[in-house]
């Protein structure tokens, strides 16, 4: 089971970096949201392996299923469609970017990669029951319950927001 | 064997594709979406850490961080809509005035 | 141990794949026969025959509609986006099927006794509105258009009162497992969650509750699935037939199957929360009525009911307008599963 498990991992992280790359250098913006929800599902994948169910099942319910489809459906209200010519040229600042990215790239890859090397190698025997509905809950609500009543204003706050910033205006 | 820097090495290399996106792509939804696959590559550290180590701390971190995702989305997008209304367009080297 | 298989021969990948096998079969056959169902059904309310030429009594009828799908032409229209427009059918044909893995069958078939198998069918499911939206956007029709906004509009308006209407049962099962919340059901018709579960008192109070919860889950499951008289997706008076308007042979089945796939997983998906899935009605009056195989019948004769109840009320009543149906979930279903919940939570909690 042990090579299964590496077996996978590779498979969604190959997904998931080529998903991401294609997100980034589509033209269209449909595309580019949709290779985003296949990086999206790719990584709830990878949260599985790492035995932590709830956030997987959240990342496909929240991510996929309701902030990509906001987003599908703002790039579909703004017909997007025409403006695919929007100047995406290739110009000095953008080389200078990416170079500076991958300087970056590389940077977060040795610190993490080889920094963490041999540090931790299995999954602690209790993360199986940490990742499940029962335990998170009583996380949540008995010692993070005021972060949760925040986190529920600020969700009242958005919604209020997106309605009043995207209210058309009847002149 | 998959051991955490594996996990954590995908993620940095996320982060960056993500970084790239917002700095070469002009198209305002398009930045956004790269910026949610930043929130994305530090999530799955953040689970890394916290299944390794034991502790629902990251866990729980990251269930904040997707409702704060989720409000960002709708608020973003709402501008993003305000926003071509006013200029008819998305792109953001057009959009370089603080003030209407 | 989740099911029959994998006790028989072991757990490994092979077995693994070997579950799916009967689930995608019975599904196959019970699409191909809910068409034929639907259209007998129809036929029968509007004092028609149906269809009766091909087979006795029209039994072959779907297949030869199926056959004559598979060998018409593969059109994408011109000024589609080719890879995406045919990308969408496969999305929502997946997304309906995945959300089969955690239906129980029987106490020996599920294909994942998940802990979270609740909420894994409801982020799957909510996946479909994304292969409905690629559909209308990528067929550059602007009545497909339409469809997919509406289609949207719809879906993710109505996941609100779903999720909230099974809560109540996940509170007094006190788990998101299927299998665990069946066998909390056990011991007869009385004891399922829409008569108010176990427990003499809890019967008492939560009666009136949990009967709401139970239909206005069925209400809200209706819209999600697209059915009248929630189908302004589709509805062909008004925009022809919205996203599938551009979709012909093949890829029409597909979204053709993946509705008829999705009717039966929401109707078996009520039939675990508030009608006790498997569990027989007698419960331990007729021992012989229990037996893991004869709960196949109990599973699939309780969805194969509420799928008749989804189509008599397509035959039934008229299409609401987009409005109403806004209305009728934002100002009246999810004020009473709010209510619902407050109720039930309170009872659970005491």
């Amino acid at each position: 089971m042990q090579n299964l498990e590496l077996i996978f991992f590779i498979a969604f992280a190959i997904i998931a970096i080529y998903s991401a790359i294609m997100m980034v250098t589509r033209r269209n913006p449909i595309s580019s949201a949709l290779f985003l929800i296949l990086n999206f599902f790719a990584v709830s994948g990878v949260y599985l392996l790492l035995k932590a169910q709830f956030i997987a099942i959240i990342q496909v319910l929240v991510y996929m299923g309701a902030i990509m489809v906001l987003f599908l459906f703002v790039i579909m209200l703004l017909n997007l469609h025409d403006e695919n010519k929007l100047s995406e040229s290739i110009t000095y600042r953008k080389i200078t970017a990416v170079l500076l990215s991958i300087l970056l790239m590389g940077l977060l890859f040795v610190t993490f990669f080889f920094g963490f090397m041999g540090k931790k190698s299995e999954i602690h025997e209790t993360a199986g029951t940490i990742g499940k509905a029962e335990f998170l809950g009583k996380e949540l609500f008995l010692k993070y319950a005021f972060p949760v009543e925040i986190a529920g204003l600020l969700l009242l706050a958005a919604v209020v927001g997106a309605v009043v910033l995207a209210k058309k205006k009847f002149e | 064997m998959v051991e955490l820097n594996y996990y954590l090495g995908l993620s940095s290399i996320l982060f960056a594709i993500g970084v790239i996106g917002v700095l070469v792509r002009r198209n305002a939804i398009i930045i956004f979406m790269s910026i949610e696959l930043m929130f994305n590559s530090i999530n799955l550290s953040l689970i890394s850490f916290s299944s390794f180590l034991g502790d629902v701390t990251g866990q729980i971190l990251v269930f904040f961080i997707i409702a704060v995702a989720a409000a960002e989305a709708a608020i973003g997008l709402a501008i993003i809509i305000a926003l071509f209304r006013n200029k008819g367009t998305v792109n953001i080297d057009e959009i370089n005035i603080l003030k209407w | 141990m989740d099911n029959f298989i994998t006790s028989l021969l072991g757990e490994n990948i092979l077995t693994f794949v070997l579950v799916t096998v009967p689930v995608i079969a019975f599904v196959a056959v019970f699409a191909l026969y809910a068409v034929l169902g639907e259209r007998k059904i129809s036929a029968w309310m509007q004092n028609r025959v149906g269809p009766n030429r091909v087979g006795k009594g029209g039994v072959l009828q779907t297949i030869i509609d199926g056959l004559k799908l598979i060998q018409k032409e593969f059109v994408s229209p011109i000024r589609a986006d080719k890879y995406i427009f045919n990308l969408a059918p496969i999305i929502v044909f997946t997304a309906a099927f995945m959300g089969f893995a955690v239906i129980p069958f029987s106490s020996i078939f599920i294909g994942a006794d998940l802990n979270l198998g609740l909420f894994y069918f409801f982020a799957i499911t909510s996946l479909g509105v994304i292969g409905l939206m690629i559909a209308g956007w990528s067929s550059n029709n602007k009545y497909s258009l339409y469809g997919a906004v509406r289609s949207v509009s719809q879906i993710v308006s109505y996941e609100i009162p779903t999720a909230l209407a099974a809560i109540p049962v996940v509170m007094l099962a006190g788990s998101l497992s299927m299998q665990t919340i069946i066998h909390e059901q056990a011991g007869g018709i009385l004891n399922w969650y829409i008569f108010g579960g176990p427990g003499a008192i809890s019967k008492l109070i939560l009666f009136p509750f949990m009967l709401t919860s139970a239909v206005i889950l069925f209400i809200s499951t209706l819209a999600e699935t697209n059915r009248t008289p929630f189908d302004i997706v589709e509805a062909d008076s008004e925009i022809v037939a919205g996203v599938h308007i551009e979709y012909s042979g093949m890829k029409f089945a597909m979204f053709f199957f993946a509705e008829y796939a999705q009717m039966f997983a929401v109707a078996a998906i009520v039939s675990t929360l508030f009608l006790g899935g498997w569990q027989s009605p007698f419960g331990d009056l007729i021992p012989f009525l229990n037996n893991p195989w004869i709960q196949f019948g109990w599973a699939i004769s309780k969805g194969l009911l509420l799928v008749f109840v989804q189509i008599w009320l397509r035959w039934t009543l008229p299409r609401l307008r987009v409005d109403q149906l806004m209305t009728v979930c934002w100002k009246f279903l999810i004020p009473i599963t709010l209510i619902d919940l407050f109720i039930i939570g309170l009872y659970a909690v005491l």
